[in-house]
């Protein structure tokens, strides 16, 4: 039973990587940029609602509010000055130039706030442990809620993909940028929207970083890996293939933690490697020919 | 038609006969260095030295190969690893750093098959996670005590200029081979095969470029040079914490030095690992302030200057002074 517990734990966790994967899945899915300032990204949007929830005293949902439109900006402001051009000169150049950003606020997060760690778990109060439970399954109220919000947001993002004018700019963008155009659809501002949404996320999902555990300057680089784990192990540019990959990779992590105290990583890295490889050597091979034979071995 | 073709194509420029000249000279006048300079200027070589050795390697990978990889501190730290784990089973320790890159490369020829199969950002993160497992990994293994580490304590036996002048002598043959390696592989039929790939890989295969042998090549040398540069790092500072080896620290600094001095050129990287060499000596003790402009000037660089400084000065003045490249010389009509 303890084993069920931390499936289900791990399930919960699931909800956080896909959160924090949004972002990331969504400038790929438009752009075709892998930002590597992701997670430096969420880590500064916790600190800007931690210092705004300090400043005024607000619960950190309602500094969040506050805190979303300034980082959809910098998205903005983030697709205007480098990807743009980055986009311009080359395959290489959006790799070079987020992680020459990454490199920049990692450490400029730490001049500023030094190598102390901050938590907004203090500011929510009891939602922070509170719990229900079902025999020996516990459901941790910040994690549902933190699985909930990832739905909601996928979801979200998928029906504003699909129904919105906007949402269908985007989506001709990704395909054809240069067909998009002959339409009338200017992609420099589509790009420049579809960044400022996919940031806006990464607030929110830094700010559930920071709710459900410790934060220092250097938190970026994993949040980062997490994301992209989740991502490829989902399958790349599926939104709710993301939400698939966060799961996988939050039972993995759980279930290894209960090998060893190490095992909770590096159960989390080798389930991202054997996917892939198992995609490899799928490749070039319809898995219905798979499934057919499997299906007439009984008979 | 019966004469000559109008072009002819030329490989050395008397510019490039007296730039190898002059780095020969240069070869020769740093090898008696440990004799008539100090202590600290010795050990701080050993260091620039290094350094030139990461630039080579991330260039040919990045600005050769095509790859950007964000993962080669894992073969950082598994050169230093392998190199403490040799020198454990008694494996004499000089030798141990020169053995355990190369034991390195060996690992990174299966996984070459699986990571070259990954494409832009997927095989830049890809390498990332693979430098995180192994990082895990080897903390696994109870000689490094986790991250408290251990030292290679076999260094302790030569008396500490004796080990200066080693090191030192050990990091320049190794450079000299690693860049000489790089040279010649660009100059041979696998350098031109490299740059087809990098320019367009659908092209070249269709033009009977053994794509993935060639990629291999240039990860296998680069796994192998960025190992070296971990065990001469290794050789230096003596102690070993995980942590510290297969930081990401390693590659951010291998992607300024490439990229401020010219990604896709021969000569860039040296002058930028000697531009990084300069600016960490004058403002590494200023804390993180110095990180953050290295990350600004990555950033910059690859927005508004990416063929780097060297690149820039050789696109504007037509000088090549190492000769990897084709240059073609129309012949005069009479």
């Amino acid at each position: 039973m303890i084993l069920l517990n931390q499936v289900v734990q791990g399930i919960l966790l699931g909800g956080y990587y896909a959160l924090i994967a949004c972002g990331l899945s969504f400038m790929f899915g438009v752009m075709r940029i892998i930002n590597l300032a992701h997670g430096s990204i969420a880590v500064l949007a916790a600190y800007l609602v931690w210092m705004v929830a300090e400043h005024w005293n607000l619960s950190p949902f309602l500094a969040l509010v506050a805190v979303i439109p300034v980082m959809a900006a910098a998205g903005w402001l983030l697709q205007r000055t480098v990807l743009d051009r980055s986009l311009r000169s080359g395959a290489l150049t959006p790799l070079l130039s987020t992680f020459g950003l990454a490199v920049m606020l990692d450490n400029s997060l730490f001049e500023k706030f030094g190598a102390d760690t901050h938590s907004l778990a203090p500011d929510i109060g009891d939602l922070a442990f509170n719990s229900w439970n079902f025999g020996d399954v516990t459901i941790g109220q910040l994690a549902l809620l933190t699985f909930g919000v990832a739905i909601a947001l996928l979801g979200g993002l998928q029906i504003f993909l699909n129904r919105t004018p906007l949402g269908r700019a985007i989506r001709a963008t990704a395909d054809d940028p240069d067909t998009a155009e002959l339409v009338g659809i200017d992609s420099r501002k589509v790009y420049a929207a579809a960044a400022a949404i996919a940031i806006a996320t990464v607030a929110i999902a830094g700010t559930f970083l920071g709710m459900r555990a410790t934060f220092d300057p250097y938190t970026g680089p994993a949040q980062l890996i997490f994301a992209f784990e989740a991502i490829v192990i989902g399958g790349a540019g599926s939104l709710w293939g993301t939400l698939i990959g966060g799961v996988v990779l939050g039972v993995a992590q759980n279930l290894g933690s209960q090998v060893s105290p190490r095992g909770f990583l590096i159960a989390g890295h080798a389930v991202f490697f054997i996917v892939l490889a198992g995609r490899f050597v799928l490749a070039g091979r319809d898995p219905r020919t798979l499934l057919r034979v499997l299906r007439k071995a009984p008979a | 038609m019966s004469d000559a073709a109008p072009i002819t194509v030329q490989r050395w420029s008397p510019v490039s006969i007296a730039a190898m000249a002059g780095l020969g000279a240069l070869l020769v006048v740093l090898a008696f260095g440990p004799f008539y300079m100090g202590p600290y200027l010795t050990d701080r070589l050993t260091t620039l030295l290094i350094y030139v050795i990461m630039a080579a390697m991330w260039n040919a990978l990045a600005g050769y190969g095509g790859l950007v990889s964000v993962g080669q501190q894992a073969f950082f730290g598994l050169g230093a690893y392998a190199a403490i784990r040799l020198s454990h089973l008694g494996l004499e320790v000089y030798l141990a750093l020169i053995v355990a890159p190369l034991l390195v490369g060996l690992l990174s020829v299966p996984l070459s098959t699986f990571a070259l199969r990954l494409r832009g950002g997927e095989f830049a993160i890809g390498m990332w996670v693979f430098a995180e497992l192994t990082h895990l990994l080897v903390n696994l293994d109870g000689l490094v005590q986790g991250e408290t580490g251990t030292s290679l304590i076999a260094l302790s036996e030569f008396a500490p200029d004796t080990r200066r002048a080693l090191n030192y002598w050990v990091a320049l043959v190794v450079m000299t081979v690693l860049v000489a390696a790089v040279f010649f592989l660009l100059r041979s039929r696998a350098g031109a095969s490299i740059q087809a790939i990098r320019d367009n890989e659908e092209a070249a295969a269709s033009l009977g470029v053994r794509v993935m042998a060639t990629k291999r090549l240039i990860f296998v040398l680069a796994a192998v040079g960025c190992a070296a540069a971990g065990a001469l790092t290794l050789s230096t500072l003596i102690s070993f914490q995980p942590k510290t080896y297969f930081s990401v620290q390693w590659t951010a600094y291998m992607i300024f030095m490439t990229l401020v001095g010219g990604l896709g050129t021969f000569e860039g990287p040296i002058l930028g690992a000697v531009i990084f060499f300069v600016i960490e000596t004058f403002f590494g003790a200023s804390g993180v302030w110095y990180l953050v402009g290295l990350g600004a000037s990555a950033l910059l660089f690859s927005l508004f200057l990416p063929r780097g400084i060297w690149g820039t000065f050789r696109e504007r003045f037509g000088i090549q002074l190492m000769p990897v490249g084709y240059r073609l010389q129309f012949r005069s009509r009479p």
